[in-house]
């Protein structure tokens, strides 16, 4: 797996009021197999940032290198999950779906049945291959989504608030099922949320971020052993640290708590 | 669904049934429908009709095919590409208020009488529904289905044709129903007026010069009956088969 090096990274959008510093000088390092969570307010550069590390948009300064390679547009080392459940393609069944980057890779159409197949069995879904999305819960969506992420073994999976949208019950069930598969896979991943219990349940470490302009405001470890049970003393202990440092200068009127695991 | 539909033809075949036999209007102009339907037995069996059919679905098909030929890329490079539609758009928006018959004068002193005419004139007709449901379609596609596949590695073939050409299928599909309407209805016209000598549109307009409402009315009904059937049979199992089986529009409540 590779590791992640962010180095003063900046991003300013040029507006009719002025520009606008999206994301100022922001400088992360991410283990490889490490699970680094960004978590901040609305305006703070989370997701601007990790559509950086996607390669959906160029920074203004700075760079970001993967495995030591320097980012340029996207690329195949990477696999990205998206909040918005339409992110999968509806004309394709959910094996369809995960089996596409193979595709694209260029692996034979049993082969990559075969792989997509376990992938699909790694979110529990082995079931529904021949599924359309269409027929499939919010919740199974955003799994295939996660399967289709890794089908391709990219060493870096970049998650975009992925389990926002799903009611808690479900929420809590794939942070679980998550966490898991991150224990198998060994991947390292960058997760964006605004939600800290969720933070605190999946991360190694913690980036807290700070708005207008976006930056990093501090970094917080989380050592509690895995899995984590988040009605432990300890769990809700991490968690009120990190609203402490989330809270301090923004009254952090958007951080929720909640959606224990 | 069939029997919904047979229940609205045959309230609509009591009502002018009754108008027919009333003897209110000369029989002559408005047939009961059992003379029309002997009428069109007779033009079935000794093959008339079926050769007119068979001459107005060749035009209204190489019309239709010249309209998805021209309009589906072009719709497609609009979309694509600002300079293709700043340069088009204003010409569409020109020559598509003007109906299409307008145009047969014109086409017969450019073109003589004929089958390039009626094939134009469909062309026509089907070219604009086609170009515009295909730009709308393309643009309407999921920018987050583009962004996902290019992550997974997807080039611009690719691309285009597993992501952009079944993301836009609603629309196309919509643009290919539409274009044959508008094929279909401007084909019979067009057969009037320039004057070919086979099709279901000249034969109407002869059949006027001997008072032969019973013809003409077999005839309409030999039009509405090939229109229902490509609605229905071709794009309505088109849709099943994908955007509907893909839940990419909902089904219509019949």
């Amino acid at each position: 797996m590779s590791d992640i090096e962010i180095r003063d990274v900046s991003l300013v959008y040029g507006t009719p009021g002025g520009s606008v510093h999206a994301i100022d000088n922001a400088s992360i390092r991410v283990g490889a197999s490490e699970f680094l969570c960004i978590v901040g307010p609305s305006g703070c550069g989370k997701s601007t940032l990790l559509n950086i590390m996607a390669g959906f948009l160029t920074p203004t300064s700075g760079e970001i290198r993967i495995g030591g390679k320097p980012v340029t547009g996207h690329g195949m080392d990477r696999g990205v999950v998206f909040q918005d459940f339409a992110q999968l393609f509806p004309w394709r069944t959910a094996l369809g779906n995960v089996a596409f980057g193979l595709e694209m890779k260029g692996v034979g159409r049993t082969e990559r049945e075969r792989i997509a197949l376990e992938q699909l069995a790694l979110v529990k879904l082995e079931k529904f291959a021949h599924s359309y999305p269409h027929h499939l819960s919010g919740g199974m969506q955003q799994r295939v989504a996660i399967a289709r992420a890794l089908a391709y073994n990219p060493s870096v999976l970049l998650m975009d608030e992925p389990f926002a949208a799903l009611d808690a019950l479900t929420r809590d069930a794939m942070q679980r099922l998550l966490a898991e598969v991150w224990r198998e896979t060994r991947k390292t991943v960058v997760y964006v949320t605004h939600n800290v219990a969720e933070a605190v349940y999946l991360a190694d470490r913690v980036v807290v971020m700070s708005p207008h302009p976006g930056r990093v405001k501090t970094e917080v470890p989380i050592t509690l052993a895995r899995p984590r049970d988040p009605l432990r003393v300890e769990f809700l202990q991490c968690q009120k640290d990190l609203l402490r440092h989330l809270g301090s200068d923004t009254g952090a009127p958007e951080i929720r708590i909640g959606g224990l695991p | 669904m069939f029997r919904r539909a047979s229940a609205t033809l045959l309230a609509l075949a009591m009502i002018y049934e009754v108008a027919a036999q009333s003897g209110m209007f000369p029989a002559v102009l408005l047939p009961t429908l059992p003379k029309v339907a002997r009428t069109l037995v007779d033009l079935l069996s000794d093959g008339t009709m079926l050769w007119h059919a068979f001459h107005t679905l060749a035009r209204v098909m190489s019309g239709f095919a010249l309209a998805i030929g021209i309009g589906l890329p072009l719709g497609i490079l609009m979309a694509r590409f600002r300079p293709i539609e700043t340069f088009v758009m204003p010409l569409v928006s020109a020559l598509m208020p003007i109906p299409s018959l307008a145009w047969v004068p014109v086409f017969i002193l450019w073109f003589g009488l004929g089958d390039t005419v009626t094939i134009l004139i469909v062309f026509y007709a089907a070219m604009f529904p086609m170009l515009l449901n295909t730009w709308t379609g393309v643009r309407a596609v999921n920018p987050l289905w583009l962004r996902a596949a290019g992550v997974m590695g997807a080039n611009e073939n690719a691309l285009f044709w597993k992501v952009i050409i079944p993301g836009a299928l609603p629309f196309i599909i919509t643009g290919l129903r539409q274009a044959f309407q508008r094929a279909w209805i401007a084909v019979v016209g067009a057969e009037m007026l320039a004057a070919s000598d086979w099709g279901l549109g000249w034969i109407i307009f002869d059949a006027k010069e001997f008072l032969n409402a019973d013809v003409m009315m077999a005839s309409l009904a030999v039009i509405g009956g090939i229109g229902y059937a490509f609605e229905r049979l071709v794009f309505g199992s088109l849709e099943r088969v994908t955007v509907l089986r893909w839940g990419m529009v909902r089904a219509a409540k019949t």
